[in-house]
């Protein structure tokens, strides 16, 4: 089996991963469909496993729409990805300026923001322009936006304004830009192979959040900062942040690192995605939504991307860079 | 065809700047002749409100426009006549030929009359402090002469913040548009009452 692998090309290896990958998630699916059939007794343990079911359906939609929104990136080619990828990013832009009420001011920096920090940044991403835009927007994006705002003339909250328009910026175009940039990055001899490294990275990212969550929910440990989040404290996230890079270490094979490596790299991507997610947890606490998607309530009809991607907008610049620096690249 | 090319471009357009989501909260989306009326505060609401339609009502549902700003360049009257296939209403009474003043609801009663439905926008003109200002009272005439015309509030959320007064480019935020429960002219109301009723229930879409 192994050896039939490695006779493929690399092109076909990245085939059979994505068919692997759609055959477990279809598994799941089905056997979730299965359990929900089952006809249960209506009483409160019944209810509390009614609420775990949904959590589990919940899960699964977004590893579905992860999956698909990667192997349309890796069909459509390195400079289609990096189209897709500015897409979402000008989705998970949109959610989050939503619920991050701006003013009147602010509408230049918006447009500056959408229409031409947004489409530069993935245009240096596609061109290779790796030294350019690895600064582009934190040297000079942050120092040209508070120049358009100080222009509208409203001094209002302007300190506030500004944070909250630069870590829009920051998380959901800088965060995803990078996740293209890895299918750039020139390994010697794993060129055509690249999908493997954002496979890895998102793999290990959502399994980290994954176990996390299991633990959480065996474990019933009290929350390290529940005015956050009810499911985040130390020890499940040590199990999450453990066993997922440990995998890691297993699928070195299909990355360019080796074993060991691969558990470092591993390491770096779950500790940053899951902490981020928190980040964005508190972020969200901070708007009083739980979700950046619709939910009853909210009235913007937001569709929840930013939701399914931001452990990633954070693990990804910090696996991007280390890996670049760790590798000479 | 240039039209319908333009009609699907402004759609996509549309929904990628602000998603143009309907709530049905009230009732459901149902081809029957009907008065939406909304609360208004920028250009983009008729556009928004339109998109946010569905396909089957868009074509019978004929949006309200000025007729002293959307005729006034050939590209504003193409875009209102062909693709929205807008009612036009004069904000400044005019006099026709003969001297005698035309009633600038004319134009909605024969909209009305000929069964389609029409979008309304009572403030009469945009807002700009989120509340909106008094209704004017063709809603309450119109209401009066088409009892069989079902009236739908409606509440457009966030489109201030896609296009303020005076900016140009649009910016992505995601906008909605919450249909509520019919209501009607009850009998013996007063028109201040039912104008003022209407406005509330415009308002409290807000909040669902």
């Amino acid at each position: 089996m192994n050896r039939y692998l490695r006779s493929l090309t690399g092109t076909e290896q990245v085939a059979a991963l994505f068919i692997i990958v759609f055959g477990v998630l279809v598994l799941a699916s089905a056997a979730l469909f299965i359990v929900s059939l089952r006809e249960r007794a209506a009483d409160a343990r019944s209810e509390a496993r009614k609420l775990e079911l949904l959590d589990d359906a919940r899960l699964l939609r977004t590893t579905w729409t992860m999956a698909v929104i990667f192997w349309i990136g890796w069909a459509l080619g390195e400079r289609a990805a990096t189209v897709l990828f500015g897409l979402v990013a000008f989705l998970a832009l949109r959610e989050f300026i939503t619920l991050s009420p701006t003013h009147r001011g602010d509408h230049r920096s918006l447009i500056l923001a959408f229409f031409v920090v947004l489409p530069i940044q993935f245009w240096l991403v596609g061109t290779e322009h790796f030294d350019l835009f690895t600064v582009f927007i934190p040297v000079y994006v942050f120092l040209a936006i508070p120049v358009v705002s100080a222009l509208a003339d409203d001094p209002h909250r302007f300190l506030e304004r500004n944070a909250k328009l630069q870590w829009g910026i920051m998380v959901c175009v800088y965060g995803i830009s990078h996740v293209p940039a890895l299918l750039l990055l020139d390994f010697p001899g794993y060129r055509d192979k690249s999908a493997f490294l954002v496979f890895f990275l998102v793999f290990v990212v959502q399994t980290c959040m994954l176990v996390q969550h299991l633990a959480w929910r065996k474990l019933k440990r009290p929350p390290q900062a529940p005015h956050i989040s009810q499911s985040f404290n130390w020890l499940s996230w040590l199990i999450g942040v453990v066993l997922a890079s440990l995998l890691g270490g297993l699928l070195s094979a299909i990355t360019p690192f080796k074993p060991g490596q691969a558990v470092a790299m591993a390491l770096i991507a779950c500790i940053s995605g899951s902490l981020g997610h928190l980040v964005m947890k508190a972020l969200k606490r901070d708007r009083g939504i739980t979700n950046w998607g619709l939910q009853g309530q909210s009235v913007t009809g937001a569709s929840g991307l930013l939701d399914r991607v931001d452990a990633l907008c954070f693990a990804a610049p910090i696996f991007f860079h280390s890996v670049r620096w760790f590798f000479r690249l | 065809m240039l039209a319908k090319f333009m009609s699907l471009f402004l759609l996509g357009l549309v929904r990628l700047l602000t998603g143009a989501q309907a709530r049905w909260h009230g009732c459901p989306p149902k081809a029957e002749q009907r008065i939406y009326f909304a609360n208004h505060q920028s250009h983009a609401d008729l556009v928004l409100i339109w998109a946010a339609l569905p396909q089957e009502l868009r074509s019978i549902t004929r949006p309200i426009a000025a007729k002293d700003y959307w005729t006034t360049s050939p590209f504003r009257l193409w875009l209102t006549t062909k693709v929205f296939n807008a009612v036009y209403v004069d904000r400044n009474r005019s006099k026709d030929a003969a001297g005698v003043e035309q009633d600038p609801l004319e134009p909605l009663a024969d909209a009305l009359q000929s069964g389609d439905s029409i979008i309304l926008f009572p403030e009469g003109t945009r807002g700009h402090t989120g509340e909106p200002q008094p209704f004017k009272s063709g809603l309450f005439s119109l209401a009066l002469r088409f009892p069989q015309v079902v009236l739908i509030p409606a509440w457009i959320n966030n489109v201030q913040r896609v296009m303020p007064k005076g900016e140009v480019i649009p910016v992505p935020v995601l906008c909605s548009v919450t249909f509520g429960a019919p209501m009607q002219v009850e009998p013996g109301e007063e028109r201040r009452a039912f104008l003022d009723r209407a406005r509330s229930a415009v308002v409290a879409l807000r909040d669902v």
